[in-house]
């Protein structure tokens, strides 16, 4: 994988101020991402209410996974919480943050826009009313372990992004800022029935409440199975299409001037990101400002190519979530979308003042 | 750099938006090699004209051939490599250094898997180099002036290495400098290079200096076709343009 644009080109001679600083070797941050997104998982297995030293929290996992010839010097409990609670919790995370930043980095560079994140185009609101209903029905109902809140808050988010795709002619040459302003006005339409839907809710306000601040805590490895494949073939086929992503900086025609069938490529972008999202929030629910805040942190360092943002932003969204997740469990079970806006507003604030000179939103 | 330029023929295009007719019976031929440029008063159908033969007009009527064949028979991507299309005024969403911009022009050639390989960043730089941006290249191209970003994006579209440049009015916003460094900079990638250049301007003065031939659209029809001293006589500048000639300095002389 070729991750830098243009390698080969000789540095200018003259300084130029901090943006020429702040451009790293994307192959090199990608090698420390998986080594921090590694130790973001052991980290996030053995700290929670109950810790688990982490040699044990290791030699639990090669015990199990590898057949690590190690003594079993723990208990069946400590076992059960490793494999059954936190390991799906921890791999949930990282799947939901790799999908989550993922989409946004399509959706900012689909949009042209560097304020759109994946729930713009009405995935949260759709995902967020079909929980409600599925909290406001009184069926019991599970499939493939997953409840009637997966499904429908699933189906909720693919539908509201249909809708928005639909009714703005997405597809043909109907520009992109009335995709953004039909994403505006469906979410708001959605959001009303979501207000409806709490109204009437009665004793279940609560769990929607819960819901629609995101959490990992009820996380099953049922759930993650049918979740962790729809993001990971997503994903990849995300991480195909670089070449389409850059070709869109400078807009669509000129993207069609650069080689892209803009037409497609637009179509199937909007699919998959929608898609990765949609299983992303049937997951864990709505959790803000991973999907915002990794890709510009990305871009910030690497610069705008797809190529490179791509691949980074996958890593490093994961490890966030892993270890926001983690926080949020520090004070006992706070929603982890507290986490990431406490963290990431400050961080991202941060990161701005510092680059002034070379990066703008 | 290709060296080759490539030809183009319009065989009875039209085109319409809605009810509104903006471009009819456009017959031209612009052969490999020729440097072009397109004049007409504002609504006059060249910028329409441009996207005809780009093939981003939908529902064109009549035949567009590249180097003899017919624009439909090219994807995106292999008419992206015969034509470079320098775009107008570019926003870039997010910082993005000149060398990243210029990159984009090699696009067409990338694998969408593998990436650049090493000759498109030897295409960039000699691109760079060629139109003179080398010394911009780690500049946040938001950040230029917009001489310097109009070089950039022409430096974007000699590293597409098409045959033929086509350019919609590359001088508006510049200064009289610019402008000449720009119109200096086509004639010499005509004439070293042997690209086709086709160019929309609006400034008479510098089409008839620059270019050889010049073609004046006036409601979506082509009026004229020839050297500038035929092309642009007064008659014609007051019935298309609705001015008297004394306003145009060099033809008042």
């Amino acid at each position: 994988m070729s991750t830098e644009l243009a390698p080969g080109i000789a540095r200018p001679t003259i300084a130029i101020g901090r943006f020429e600083a702040i451009r790293r070797r994307p192959a090199r941050l990608f090698v420390l991402g998986l080594g921090v997104l590694a130790v973001s998982i052991a980290l996030g297995i053995a700290f929670g209410s109950v810790s688990i030293p982490l040699d044990q929290t290791l030699a639990i996992l090669g015990h199990r996974f590898i057949g690590w010839p190690s003594a079993v010097t723990w208990s069946p409990s400590t076992e059960t919480i490793v494999l059954e609670l936190r390991l799906p919790r921890v791999l949930s995370a990282a799947t939901v943050g790799m999908g989550l930043a993922l989409a946004g980095v399509v959706l900012q560079g689909l949009l042209r826009n560097p304020l759109a994140d994946p729930y713009v185009l009405g995935t949260a609101s759709g995902a967020a009313l079909g929980a409600a209903v599925a909290l406001l029905v009184p069926i019991q109902f599970a499939f493939l372990g997953l409840g009637l809140l997966h499904l429908l808050a699933f189906a909720g988010a693919l539908i509201a992004v249909w809708l928005v795709y639909r009714l703005s002619g997405g597809g043909s040459s109907g520009s992109i800022t009335s995709v953004l302003l039909t994403g505006y006005a469906v979410g708001s339409l959605l959001a009303a029935g979501l207000a409806m839907a709490m109204f009437l809710s009665g004793d279940n306000l609560r769990q929607i409440f819960f819901y629609l601040l995101g959490s990992f805590a009820a996380s099953t490895w049922a759930q993650l199975a049918v979740a962790l494949p729809i993001v990971a073939v997503g994903s990849a086929l995300i991480l195909s299409r670089a070449r389409s992503l850059n070709a869109l900086l400078l807009g669509d025609e000129a993207a069609q001037h650069l080689g892209l069938n803009v037409r497609r490529e637009r179509t199937l972008l909007l699919a998959l990101a929608s898609l990765v999202t949609a299983a992303s929030v049937a997951l864990a629910g709505l959790i803000g400002f991973v999907g915002l805040v990794v890709p510009h942190v990305v871009r910030l360092v690497v610069g705008p190519n797809a190529r490179a943002v791509l691949p980074l932003a996958a890593v490093y969204g994961a490890s966030f979530l892993v270890l926001a997740d983690l926080v949020a469990r520090i004070p006992g079970e706070l929603p982890v979308g507290i986490v990431t806006a406490v963290v990431g507003a400050p961080f991202f604030l941060a990161l701005l003042r510092r680059y002034r000179t070379g990066y703008q939103l | 750099m290709s060296g080759v330029g490539v030809g183009v023929e319009l065989r009875g295009v039209g085109l319409s938006y809605g009810h509104r007719r903006v471009l009819d019976g456009i017959d031209l031929v612009i052969a490999a090699g020729e440097r072009v440029c397109l004049l007409g008063p504002n609504g006059a159908g060249k910028s329409s004209l441009l996207r005809c033969i780009t093939g981003v007009a939908p529902d064109r009527e009549g035949a567009v051939l590249i180097d003899d064949v017919p624009l439909e028979e090219f994807s995106r991507e292999t008419l992206a490599r015969r034509l470079a299309v320098v775009p107008g005024q570019v926003q870039l969403p997010f910082a993005t250094r000149v060398e990243e911009v210029v990159a984009l022009g090699r696009l067409p050639y990338e694998h969408p898997l593998r990436g650049p390989r090493a000759e498109d960043r030897a295409a960039v730089t000699a691109a760079m180099a060629r139109v003179g941006v080398a010394d911009l290249a780690g500049r946040d191209a938001r950040e230029l002036s917009l001489g310097e970003r109009q070089l950039v994006v022409l430096a974007m579209a000699v590293a597409q290495q098409g045959g033929i440049l086509i350019l919609d009015e590359p001088t508006m916003h510049l200064d009289l400098r610019h402008q000449v460094e720009v119109m200096e900079l086509l004639v010499d990638l005509n004439e070293r290079d042997g690209l086709t250049v086709l160019a929309v301007l609006h400034d008479l003065a510098l089409a008839a200096h620059f270019f050889p031939r010049l073609l004046l659209l006036d409601h979506g029809r082509l009026v004229e076709d020839g050297a500038p001293a035929d092309v642009l006589t007064p008659d014609r500048v007051r019935a298309v343009y609705g001015v008297d000639p004394k306003f145009v300095p060099f033809m008042a002389s």
